[in-house]
């Protein structure tokens, strides 16, 4: 029983349980699920399906920070993503004997590719600035948070784009198996990441980066270009994240897709219990933290509750894990708690 | 060794040593510097109208706010910290100067105390929990952050315009200077914050810790330097010049508004930077922190001039230069080692 307690990840997965239970007091029907129209359909579905992306960029962002760094750019590269899978798709109707049909500009396999490619190249200028120039994480992405919405709304021309090509649609709405499809792509960078972390020496290499990046030098891992790859692979999940946003709200809008989803992120690792200093990480725990924060999210919508007090209620979320995770806290509290004790023996 | 210089230098060796030349801590500075002439006289050759002494006024008139909260950045970023609640806190500010002057029907004499009291105590209460428990400033500035703007909602969601005369009056009040030229109360009020302080960095105790702290904080510990009440001390400063610019802020756009000043931390980092504040802390001048804001400025002045080009270039240019000023820093840096 006190093994199951000291385990990282009983807090997170305890706090999504309140949350689910929270939810469920308030809303009799939220843990109700159905089979209809060939899926299944609900509000647990519903959370799952919104927490997809978040929940991809928290995978990303979970390897970055467990190389002590961090990448505060990923809002931008979800924006740049979606633009440009949304430029290659093409935003034009055109009516063919009645009936409107979607001309698209490229392939959707190729826009895909398009938007996961510059994603891509945006996570490696990231790496490259911190791993080979040497800028502190915060200050080399932030190069890229400030242009990269510009670069996005360059590429939109400052539009909203909207999509109608119907089969992007399936990336962000589809059900494959009765479960959102999108769900399957998290699904997917989930376990070849959890494979690669624990099957192989990946695993043990990032988190030697992140306990001392000299130390692991000397010991023969390659820390630079492990970096490199790092930062590359969370750009990556967030232009997956991108093409899954802009399909679920069928356009892209280079100024506010993304917005904030950064500091979402950097919640979401955190909350599932990996230090931002760096080392020991827990991908599972940032699934867990995406999940809370969408459910939290999904609380303050069915309470009622102006959806902007969310930002309230996540400031006090993030401040108690925060303190919580402070050794020095700690120490005061259990300070406080034995002073009591110790006066009465006085 | 002695007696070979004296009498190279009687051959007049010392006049060549003599030349002012420029020190080395003083480069990033004088690049900024520098930059901003040389993109101001690009301004006057290419666009008629560019070179007048309004245009430059403008320049600080229209960046007041983003000035004051520059120069409290300034000051967190030289401790080797961050602060990310700026933009928030000014949203605050006009929120709850917006809601109490028109909403509660207060004076706007009692409510611009408050409301600098209360930006300068959210700084310190941030302060005091990155310096007692040792926690990052990115991530309790993060949460400052998202609490102030989720409390700007609960006032309210809607922006609140501001019709009292006072405020009206003041925004509406020009100086003149000379030959037409106008200076506002903003701008008078962001030049007095930078004067202050480069005073405040240069000739106090609290200045000079702020730099030994940026240097190394272990060693301004040993040195029996006040760490902690500086640390705290930095980020309360951060606060109320958050405060103030949102005063100024306030001034500015007549109204109280959530979503006022998004992503303004942004714009104050970058211009810190390219005023040749090393993010690494301990190097830095307040002055160049003014030149980077009214760097930020002309970019957005010339790409308003020129007409052809789209709002969004502003940002792309701003990455570039954040880019090449951070790429120069790192070649100091490693020079110096």
């Amino acid at each position: 029983m006190n093994q199951l307690f000291k385990h990282r990840l009983v807090w997170p997965a305890f706090t999504l349980l309140l949350l689910l239970a929270l939810n469920a007091g308030f809303n009799s029907s939220f843990l109700h699920l159905e089979w209809r129209d060939g899926h299944l359909y609900g509000s647990l579905v519903d959370i799952l399906n919104r927490a997809a992306p978040l929940m991809l960029v928290s995978l990303g962002m979970t390897l970055v920070i467990a190389t002590r760094g961090i990448d505060i750019s990923v809002g931008a590269v979800v924006a740049i993503s979606a633009a440009i899978a949304a430029w290659m798709i093409g935003g034009s109707l055109v009516i063919q004997d009645g009936v409107a049909t979607h001309s698209s500009r490229f392939p959707m396999w190729a826009a895909v590719a398009g938007a996961l490619g510059v994603a891509l190249a945006c996570g490696l200028w990231n790496g490259v600035l911190v791993a080979r120039v040497g800028m502190q994480p915060i200050i080399a992405t932030l190069i890229l948070m400030v242009a990269g919405r510009g670069i996005a709304q360059l590429i939109t021309g400052g539009q909203i784009i909207t999509i109608y090509y119907g089969p992007y649609f399936f990336l962000g709405s589809g059900y494959l198996l009765g479960l959102p499809f999108s769900l399957f792509i998290a699904a997917a960078v989930f376990g070849l990441l959890w494979w690669v972390t624990t099957r192989t020496a990946l695993g043990l290499f990032i988190q030697a980066v992140g306990v001392n990046p000299s130390a692991a030098h000397v010991a023969g891992v390659r820390a630079r270009r492990i970096t490199v790859w790092v930062y590359a692979f969370c750009g990556l999940c967030a232009g997956a994240a991108g093409l899954i946003v802009s399909s679920n709200v069928k356009s892209a809008d280079g100024n506010n897709a993304g917005q904030l989803m950064e500091l979402d992120a950097i919640l979401a690792v955190t909350l599932g219990g990996t230090a931002l200093t760096g080392g020991r990480f827990s991908l599972a725990g940032s699934v867990i933290g995406a999940l809370i924060i969408q459910t939290l999210t999904y609380a303050i919508y069915s309470l009622g509750v102006p959806p902007e007090v969310n930002l309230v209620v996540k400031a006090a979320v993030v401040f108690a894990v925060m303190l919580l995770q402070s050794p020095e806290f700690r120490q005061s509290l259990r300070t406080l708690v034995q002073r009591p004790a110790t006066g009465r023996q006085a | 060794m002695n007696a070979h210089v004296q009498p190279l230098a009687a051959q007049g060796q010392p006049l060549v040593k003599k030349r002012p030349r420029l020190d080395p801590k003083f480069i990033p500075l004088a690049a900024t510097v520098s930059l901003f002439l040389l993109m101001a006289a690009l301004g006057s050759v290419f666009y008629t109208g560019f070179f007048s002494a309004q245009v430059f006024l403008n320049l600080l008139i229209d960046n007041a706010f983003l000035c004051i909260v520059a120069v409290g950045m300034t000051f967190v970023i030289l401790s080797g910290g961050i602060d990310l609640s700026v933009g928030s806190v000014i949203a605050l500010t006009t929120m709850v100067s917006a809601s109490l002057v028109e909403k509660h029907g207060w004076s706007p004499a009692a409510v611009i105390p408050l409301v600098l009291l209360m930006g300068t105590g959210f700084g310190a209460l941030m302060g005091f929990l990155i310096q007692r428990f040792r926690l990052q400033p990115f991530i309790v500035t993060l949460a400052g952050m998202f609490l102030a703007r989720g409390l700007c909602y609960l006032i309210s969601i809607d922006s609140i315009s501001i019709t009292n005369p006072f405020y009206t009056e003041v925004s509406q009040l020009r100086l003149p200077l000379w030959e037409g030229a106008e200076l506002s109360v903003s701008a008078l009020i962001a030049l007095g914050v930078v004067a202050l302080a480069v005073f405040v960095a240069h000739y106090t105790q609290f200045g000079r810790t702020v730099y030994a702290i940026g240097g190394n904080e272990h060693s301004a510990v040993l040195m029996g330097l006040p760490v902690r009440s500086t640390l705290v001390g930095v980020y309360t400063l951060s606060g109320f010049c958050s405060a103030l610019a949102g005063v100024v802020f306030t001034f500015y756009m007549l109204s109280g508004y959530g979503l006022h000043a998004v992503g303004l931390e942004l714009d104050a980092i970058a211009a810190v930077v390219i005023g040749g504040t090393l993010l690494s802390g301990g190097v830095g001048y307040v002055l160049g922190t003014l030149f980077g804001v009214l760097m930020l400025g002309i970019i957005q002045t010339l790409i308003m001039f020129d007409g052809s080009l789209s709002s969004w270039w502003t940002r792309i240019v701003i990455g570039g230069l954040l880019f090449v000023f951070c790429l120069l820093q790192r070649l100091f840096e490693s020079r110096r080692r």
